[in-house]
């Protein structure tokens, strides 16, 4: 049968209530300046111009009709061009005429989003506000005996150490003998996660440094960055700023024949290196720079054509067993730079952690394990990865660290976390909570791009996406006209502005505890939780 | 804040003289737990060699004791000397004590093929088996330490009437040095194997104040898999543990043992003499960084004598006394009533970088400053 035309629907077609963002848009206040309808990254809305009918029915007179125009904005509801409720409209609007709103309705875009029959790819996070870190309170208080202490006055040692610690009798035997002594880091324990160049715009990954640089020069808090997927500027890699870069190698190897090249040249070496077998947001996938953002200058980084998708295989392939590959890889690193720097896999929060992680324990070369739980974000990923592959970091970690206790390995191997520190602003509580739980130090990144630069990104599917080059606040983009948004003093700004909070609510935190001798790692006696499951899967204090 | 006295001399005294300087700290705790420890050991009514190790502890119950007396016998101990104490159990809370021993045995022929830290394994593990024997029976067996010259007391009270209790005003027993310490309850429940002083292998600490970094030590400790790790009932068994750790298991010079509970800055070191070398090891014994307030002293076999302050909100401790005699107390009040005819101004309180040393010869006491080289050769 012919489908009637007369009214124009298809199986996809969608009215604003059915988008998860409605445009509310008040036209008495709106002037037609059209900013809103230029700053829009997914063309959602645009001008207008409408014809209006108005029957005459005059008695005894004539019959007819009036036909007026006028102009608005309009909402477009097909799936490429939804609201992605970012809000740029609103920032722009010299006027306050214009706003998205979330629906309270039940959204029905998550349908139809595969058109072509192309499973949905985002990026962001995992859209979901539930932590269980939030919920860590620390209980245990100084009081009579040992008094608290003055988080403003007294002295504070909170740095952690990155890269393998010998036992004190391997130690000493080492030194005795006159051995190779594995290279440590002491660095602040809230790293800047790997967020890749290519990922990240030129503005924002110079403003990072800006303000990671400020940081070590000049207030003595030695915040390391990591670079995610597909090197470094090469004037980074011939820099002095080159020690507090912890450059990755990815299953794509991209950026490598740069960071090699450069090795000869290079003022310093770097933090340490990360291997990454895998990450939270996508876990057992490999990484994804879609074309939208292979720009001329990361074509060039990367040592491929512009303008075509970049999927990192989900393993590294030249090697036959994940052991093998570790044990190899380590070596070749560490072997690269002279066994001068730490060297580490990260890998996805899983239940098999505790495999690599014994595995890592009997290498005498590996640097930490850093384990990225299901809350990671991601420049871009399959939406059913993010959302319901992987393992929340709480739980990961502190099964992960009672196996060391239990080995009697835990200062040998330190563990870092990552994914969804921070999620809901808290992020020096989560942290600390995870470090009592027994972390080393903890990796942030989506925290850090919403606190510097003003990410837009929510746990409500807001914006989500920076997989396309469209980021509205030029955070995630290699289109010059949208990063130019982006002032990357200002960022560094932002950057220091983080870290000397943090380091105030680190004191916070371990003053009241009576710590400030060491960063408390696995003190988990601090610890309390309302929920009683979750306290004995902690092994912390149940407190209602 | 629990209160310390300590005092070495190279004649034997009585250790009531110590419970007297307790007395004059009394506000200072609540008599939740009163340790004594001898060594140096001299009897009235026999003449001790000071070779074979002394077995120190309660049975609660006499049935306890005969159990005891067969498990020793079965090991093949020989009993050669059986303190008796002039007991007046009234003056005691608990009344389950049946009877506090201080015992000397002949250990078995077999340990003769074994070298001084052989005997000294089997000597620990033997203290382990009857504290086990004890806890499998209902605490009816409290071992505080089986080790040549060494004997511990530990009993819920005041000092005056636990010394009373047990005759220790009769001068038949007498030491070189004495330690004790009055204990106020904080975290742990009344118990007696959270009394002060700990001991392992012949290392004995005391301390006030408490260690806030207590969990991450024991779990680091306890994965160290040595049988004399265990206990825990205080936050301050560490401190003993870590000085056997560093002295017996690292072989470290006693100095060592300040550079790893409370390590210089990493600043500090960079400009150290042997800053490399201490920096390494500041890492490798991270988790050891103990969070005072804490004031420690500490015996060794040998009868060394010291005491370490914390690094940051520092207990009192103070040094003092004559050539021949020291004592190291809490207060000031306690070291006046433990050798009140001394040079006042050579009375010295240790700050947070100080270890204060008096060697076994008691000529003089020797501050050692943690700024200064450090006498190892691996760090040279």
């Amino acid at each position: 049968m012919v489908s009637i035309r007369s009214i124009s629907v298809s199986p996809s077609s969608l009215i604003p209530a059915d988008l998860p963002w409605v445009i509310q848009h008040r036209e008495d206040r709106c002037t037609l300046c059209g900013r809103c309808t230029s700053a829009c990254p997914t063309q959602a809305i645009y001008l207008a111009y409408r014809r209006k009918r108005m029957p005459k029915l005059n008695i005894g007179g004539e019959i007819g009709n009036d036909f007026k125009t006028f102009t608005g904005i309009r909402q477009r509801t097909d799936v490429a061009h939804r609201c992605i409720g970012c809000g740029m409209c609103a920032m722009v609007c010299p006027n306050e005429a214009i706003t998205p709103g979330p629906n309270p309705n039940d959204s029905r875009l998550k349908f139809h989003m595969n058109q072509g029959g192309e499973a949905w790819k985002r990026g962001g996070r995992r859209n979901n506000g539930d932590t269980i870190l939030d919920r860590v309170i620390f209980t245990r208080i100084s009081m009579l005996t040992d008094p608290a202490l003055d988080a403003g006055r007294h002295e504070f040692f909170i740095n952690t150490i990155l890269g393998r610690i010998l036992s004190p009798e391997e130690y000493l035997r080492r030194k005795a003998a006159g051995e190779w002594i594995p290279p440590t880091r002491e660095i602040f324990p809230f790293v800047i996660g790997s967020m890749s160049f290519g990922a990240l715009s030129p503005n924002m990954w110079l403003g990072l440094l800006q303000g990671v640089a400020y940081c070590n020069e000049v207030l003595g808090i030695p915040v390391a960055m990591a670079t995610g997927e597909g090197g470094c500027p090469p004037w980074v890699l011939k820099s002095p700023f080159l020690k507090y870069i912890i450059l990755q190698i990815a299953s794509g190897y991209f950026g490598w024949d740069e960071i090699i090249r450069a090795i000869p040249e290079m003022q310093c070496d770097p933090c340490a290196i990360e291997i990454k077998y895998g990450q939270g947001a996508k876990p057992g996938d490999g990484g994804l720079l879609m074309w939208y953002k292979v720009s001329k200058l990361i074509a060039r980084l990367r040592g491929v054509p512009e303008g075509v998708d970049l999927p990192s295989p989900p393993v590294h392939q030249t090697l036959y067993s994940i052991e093998e590959s570790v044990m190899k890889m380590i070596q070749t690193m560490s072997m690269a730079w002279g066994f001068r720097v730490p060297v580490y896999p990260k890998i996805s929060g899983s239940t098999s952690a505790k495999a690599v992680l014994n595995n890592l324990v009997r290498n005498p070369y590996a640097g930490g394990l850093l384990m990225d739980g299901i809350d990671g974000g991601t420049g871009a990923a399959y939406n059913v990865s993010m959302d319901s592959m992987g393992h929340p970091i709480a739980s990961n970690l502190r099964e992960c660290y009672l196996d060391l206790v239990a080995q009697g390995k835990q200062n040998e191997i330190p563990l870092f976390a990552a994914g969804g520190i921070g999620k809901n602003g808290n992020v020096a509580q989560n942290g600390m909570a995870l470090i009592m739980l027994g972390a080393s130090g903890v990796h942030i990144g989506k925290y850090m791009m919403q606190a510097a630069a003003g990410c837009l990104g929510s746990e409500r599917n807001r914006c989500n996406v920076c997989n396309i080059g469209v980021c509205p606040k030029g955070i995630t983009s290699q289109n010059p006209k949208l990063y130019r948004r982006l002032d990357p003093d200002a960022v560094a700004q932002r950057v220091v502005d983080v870290f000397l909070a943090i380091r105030t609510e680190i004191k916070k935190i371990m003053a009241p505890l009576g710590r400030s001798q060491s960063l408390p790692i696995g003190m988990s006696d601090a610890l309390g939780i309302n929920d009683a499951a979750a306290a004995e899967r902690l092994k912390i204090r149940y407190i209602c | 804040m629990c209160r310390l006295a300590l005092k070495t001399a190279n004649e034997p005294f009585s250790p009531y003289s110590i419970l007297k300087a307790m007395e004059s700290m009394q506000e200072g705790y609540d008599g939740s737990g009163l340790g004594l420890l001898l060594r140096g050991l001299h009897f009235k009514d026999y003449n001790y060699g000071g070779e074979h190790p002394i077995l120190s502890g309660i049975a609660h119950t006499e049935k306890a004791l005969a159990r005891l007396n067969s498990i020793m016998e079965n090991k093949g101990f020989e009993l050669k000397y059986d303190h008796e104490f002039n007991t007046d159990l009234s003056l005691i809370e608990a009344k389950d004590r049946h009877k506090y021993f201080v015992r000397e045995y002949r250990p078995p022929a077999s340990w003769k093929s074994l070298d001084k830290e052989g005997a000294g394994q089997e000597m620990m593990l033997t203290r382990l088996e009857l504290r086990k024997d004890g806890e499998d029976n209902g605490g009816d067996i409290t071992v505080f330490s089986f080790w040549p010259d060494v004997a511990i007391i530990k009993e819920v009270g005041w000092p005056l009437e636990v010394g009373r209790a047990l005759g220790l005003d009769d001068d038949r027993i007498n030491a070189r040095v004495v330690m004790a310490q009055g204990r106020q309850n904080t975290n742990y429940g009344i118990n007696l194997y959270a009394c002060h002083p700990f001991f392992v292998q012949g290392i004995a600490t005391m301390t006030n104040g408490e260690n806030t970094a207590f969990v991450p030590i024991k779990e680091w400790l306890q994965g160290r898999h040595f049988p004399g790790y265990i206990g825990y009932q205080s936050d301050s068994e560490v401190f003993t543990h870590i000085l056997h750790y560093v002295t017996k298991k690292l072989k470290l010079p006693l100095e060592t043992y300040k550079h790893v509970i409370t390590p210089l800055k990493t600043e500090e070191l960079a400009g150290h003499p042997q800053g490399e070398f201490l920096m390494g090891l500041k890492t490798a014994c991270r988790r050891l960084i103990i969070d005072g307030p804490n004031c420690v002293m500490g015996s060794l076999p040998d009868e060394t004598t010291l005491l370490v302050m914390d690094h940051k909100k520092m207990r009192p401790g103070v040094i003092g006394g004559r050539p021949g005699e020291w004592a190291m107390s809490s207060e000031m009040c306690g070291l006046e009533a433990m050798i009140p005819e001394r040079d006042r101004s050579a009375d010295f309180q240790p700050m947070r970088e100080h270890t204060v040393i008096v060697p076994p010869d008691r000529k003089e006491y020797k501050v050692w400053y943690q700024f200064d080289p450090f006498p190892f050769r691996l760090a040279a």
